[in-house]
């Protein structure tokens, strides 16, 4: 490669790379398209004919979809709080100090992400089999939060990691404990971070439907009402007028944790 | 509280890191309102002396007192002592006002005061009107004056400031010097200051100590140190020197021990000059000339060695000239060690 | 004049300060000790409750499972019918990893050596978005282009290739009555749905390898190629075995996509979903599990000697 081939870009590279990002991001234009389509048996393209009637249909007349959203905001609501107490609190522990073992446990938070959401999903349901605990809203919780931590866990120690050690030191050399040191210095500058890790742990929670079915029972969730839709659909753009929903709630706080995690490069860096 | 006792004292004090004696069997005292000065190379003892000041660091043996009282399991937040970090550490998500008044706002002394306080710190630093400046957009010298200010609105007993020049251009570090020595002769406040630079220790230090491996190879004035070494690493450490082995010094009016002998006080004359009766000599040929600004380095290589000496800039020696070389007697100093 | 040693805080919280100083190790010991026992307890145990299930048998008249150990389970893994679902499995997974290392790599070099400024910032978000975003929603989003009335067949038959499309369908293994009932429809939405996580750390491996390597090597007289080949590519190698960590994975172990999108030949994840249901036979379930378990064991041990998790 030349270097003058570096500055411009290779024909080819360039072409393959949009047509990557193409593959992407047209499937879930379409998505938008069939929730206006006035074909409700098949999903036949070009659409017949557009309608926004799906949105009233959905909103009115299909009372399936409010428990399984309620359900799902609350499951997605409890597993965020509790995957940020406990993933904040394995961060800070495993990013402030070196002892036998910490590489081990610092691999074992990673695991429930690691491995396939079936054997987290199958693992759970066995265990609860094992000692009798009857399926709940907590039992769903307690699968969610189980990944759900991993992902706080995840944002928090990059971000302890980067954390100026000598701000700590500085807060104490001017007479802050270690509350005050932790109140006034450490959350501010870890605080996007949490704030992004837990916006992409409820992300993942309210769209999470693979370990789900196992730790649900009967209960239905929003993302396990969808695929009842999809494998017995009826009214097909009405689950395209709920996919839309679930993919715009699930998109903000994506966008959100970006923008955080962004800003966060420039506050929680240390002077130059 | 006696009146008697030292601002800092060790007490054969040892700080380890797995097999490293980082800080080996170290005593000193530091006197109240002194400028003092810990010196060395980089690893040898000198920053984590100031951390275990500060108390970040707590002593493996020994015992550390801050004006006679004891700082043994005392954490940082209880000692009335204050640091400027080498990067300055300010907090990156408060403005230049709430850094500087974070040490009172923890203590709980009011808004309105506090802020009164955090005003007239920073215009002590020369930095009146920053108060609401975030610290992103300060330059390294302002940045410094802010963690300054920052330490000194809490009224420390002791100062500690580590490697404070260290990120500063040559000007400005000047500049600096100046300013840190006038605030501690007006303030009062006993500074302890770590560096690697030996110019910087010299002119700003009352005393200094000078660490190696660990260990306070000698303590002393800046005159002291630089006129008298007691140890070849101090004579090459702080300015550069010629070390002179026993019988060389013995064979020109010395003692029979390792010798330092100042470049400086060296002079260069014609192989027939006259020699003084107070001044050595020895002969020799002109084998580098370096040129260094103010002054000129000319290494000579006399019939057992090889000697530096450095005249004032404008010398019209050229290598390969047979020169004297004359120094006082008197310049040679005797030092304790050989190695 | 003050003192140069504050007296000890008042206050429960300085009091407790004071202890957490002189006792560095009981903060990590507190902190750690609730995530460490919700990880390491519900979730460490769940998966030795899985794995000892594996080791109990049921009994094929009572339908019950019998709780004593054997390794009967294990065996019926290797049956014809079962070794064809892993072997099908696994065949899948490495088609997907390759399939996607293919496309990933063009977007993860153009993103490492050539976008700047805001196109960076694009490039990241284009693949943090459909990573992040809902899965069932981009499962569903391929249902409606593969059924048998949507924009493919639609495509096909604009550009007049409706033979072509017939022809692919008609081939045997790969083929089936639509896309959405074959295994390259199968196909097409796993490597879809994992692409990001292939793009990622390829990416982020690239941007590690410095500029001036590959003008030194094009200096040293390397084509463009040879560069590829010696240079980039092998520097890249540890993000694409990082990245296929996820997608070998993630395939082995899905089950809704070949359920929504597929034949009605079981892949591991579907047969371990309705033994566990509707079969009720937990035990060969949980046998079934240990397979990808092991599976991924062994692949990460390789990734591991080839510094793959340097780039994770």
């Amino acid at each position: 490669m030349s270097s003058k081939a570096n500055r411009t870009t290779p024909l080819g590279l360039r072409i393959s790379a949009i047509a990557g990002l193409l593959f992407l991001h047209l499937p879930l234009a379409l998505i938008f398209l069939y929730a206006f389509t006035t074909e409700e048996k098949s999903f036949e393209f070009p659409p017949p004919g557009l309608t926004t009637k799906w949105f009233g249909v959905a909103w009115t007349s299909r009372p399936d979809i409010w428990p399984p959203l309620y359900l799902s905001l609350q499951v997605a609501a409890i597993a965020t709080v509790l995957a940020l107490i406990f993933g904040t609190l394995a961060a800070a522990a495993l990013s402030r100090a070196r002892f036998f073992g910490r590489e081990t446990i610092s691999l074992l938070f990673v695991l429930p992400i690691a491995l396939p959401g079936i054997i987290t999903g199958i693992a759970l349901r066995s265990a609860f089999d094992i000692m009798s605990i009857p399926f709940s809203v907590w039992t769903i919780i307690l699968g969610h939060a189980t990944f759900c931590i991993v992902v706080v866990y995840n944002n928090a120690v990059a971000r302890f990691r980067r954390l100026n050690g000598n701000l700590v030191e500085a807060s104490m050399d001017l007479g802050a404990n270690s509350f005050q040191t932790f109140r006034h210095v450490i959350l501010p500058q870890i605080g996007t971070a949490l704030l992004a890790g837990g916006m992409l742990a409820f992300a993942l929670s309210f769209d999470e439907v693979i370990v789900t079915t196992f730790t649900a029972g009967q209960q239905t969730t929003l993302p396990i009402w969808m695929l009842s839709e999809l494998i017995r659909p009826r009214q097909r753009p009405v689950t395209n007028v709920v996919a839309v929903f679930v993919f715009i709630v699930t998109l903000l706080p994506i966008l959100a944790a970006y923008y955080l995690t962004r800003e966060g490069e420039h506050t929680g860096g240390s002077s130059k | 509280m006696s009146f008697m006792s030292p601002a800092v004292r060790f007490q054969n004090v040892s700080r380890r890191f797995g097999s490293v004696r980082a800080v080996d069997n170290v005593s000193l005292d530091i006197e109240p309102g002194e400028f003092f000065a810990l010196l060395g190379p980089s690893g040898s003892g000198k920053t984590t002396c100031l951390r275990l000041i500060a108390g970040f660091e707590q002593p493996d043996e020994g015992h550390i007192e801050i004006f006679g009282e004891t700082a043994d399991g005392v954490p940082p937040y209880r000692r009335n002592v204050n640091t400027v970090f080498q990067d300055y550490a300010l907090f990156p998500h408060m403005t230049v006002g709430e850094n500087v008044a974070y040490g009172l706002m923890i203590k709980g002394v009011g808004k309105a005061e506090r802020e009164a306080k955090a005003k007239s710190a920073l215009a002590m630093v020369k930095l009146a009107g920053y108060e609401s400046r975030r610290t992103a957009q300060l330059s390294g010298g302002q940045r410094q004056r802010v963690a300054l200010a920052r330490a000194l609105v809490n009224g420390p007993k002791v100062l500690l400031l580590d490697e404070p020049l260290g990120a500063l251009d040559l000007k400005l570090r000047e500049q600096m010097q100046e300013e840190l020595k006038s605030l501690q002769t007006s303030l009062g406040i006993t500074f302890v200051f770590v560096t690697h630079d030996q110019g910087e220790a010299l002119s700003m230090a009352n005393r200094v100590a000078i660490f190696n491996e660990g260990k306070i190879v000698q303590v002393g004035t800046p005159s002291d140190v630089y006129e008298r070494p007691t140890s070849r690493f101090v004579a090459d450490f702080v300015g550069s020197s010629n070390v002179l082995p026993p019988e060389f010094a013995a064979a020109h009016g010395g003692h029979a021990a390792w010798t330092s002998l100042r470049p400086e006080k060296i002079q260069i004359a014609s192989q027939n000059a006259l020699v003084p009766a107070a001044c050595a000599h020895a002969k020799g040929i002109v084998t580098a000339i370096s040129y260094q600004g103010a002054v000129t380095r000319i290494t000579v290589a006399t019939e057992k060695l090889a000697l530096i000496a450095s005249t004032p800039a404008g010398t019209d020696v050229r290598k390969g000239d047979s020169v004297s070389l004359i120094w006082p007697k008197s310049a040679m100093v005797a030092m304790g060690e050989g190695a | 004049m003050t003192t140069a040693v504050a007296e000890r805080q008042r206050g429960i919280g300085g009091a407790i300060s004071d202890l957490f100083f002189a006792r560095p190790q009981l903060v990590t010991f507190l902190l750690l000790t609730p995530p460490l026992l919700w990880i390491g307890v519900v979730y460490i145990g769940s998966l030795f409750a899985l794995l000892l299930q594996s080791f109990y048998s049921l009994d094929d008249f009572s339908g019950l499972v019998v709780h004593e150990f054997t390794l009967s389970t294990y065996a019926q893994l290797f049956e014809a019918s079962n070794a064809q679902i892993i072997l099908r499995t696994v065949t899948m997974a490495a088609l997907v990893t390759v399939a996607s290392a293919i496309i990933a790599f063009p977007i993860a070099y153009y993103a490492a050596r050539y976008a700047r400024g805001w196109t960076k910032a694009l490039f990241y978000l284009a693949v943090m978005m459909p990573l992040w975003s809902s899965y069932l929603v981009k499962v569903y989003a391929w249902k409606l282009i593969l059924a048998k009335e949507g924009i493919i067949t639609w495509f096909a038959n604009e550009l007049h290739l409706r033979w072509l499309l017939d022809g692919i369908l008609a081939l045997p293994v790969v083929g089936g009555p639509s896309l959405s009932f074959s295994y390259l429809g199968t196909f097409l939405v796993f490597v879809y749905i994992w692409l990001p996580y292939m793009i990622l750390p390829t990416q982020a491996a690239l941007e590690r390898v410095p500029a001036n390597f590959i003008e030194a090597s094009a200096d040293l007289g390397a084509d463009p190629r040879q560069t590829f080949r010696t240079v980039i590519f092998p520097l890249a190698l540890p993000g694409i075995v990082a990245g296929s960590i996820f997608t070998f994975s993630l395939t082995l172990g899905d089950y809704i996509i070949p359920q929504i999108v597929g034949n009605s030949r079981l892949m591991i994840g579907q047969a371990v979903y309705t033994l566990q249901g509707t079969a009720g036979n937990i035990p060969l379930a949980a046998a079934f599990t240990v397979v990808p378990m092991l599976i991924m064991a062994v692949y990460l041990w390789m990734a591991k000697r080839m510094g793959a998790f340097d780039v994770l």
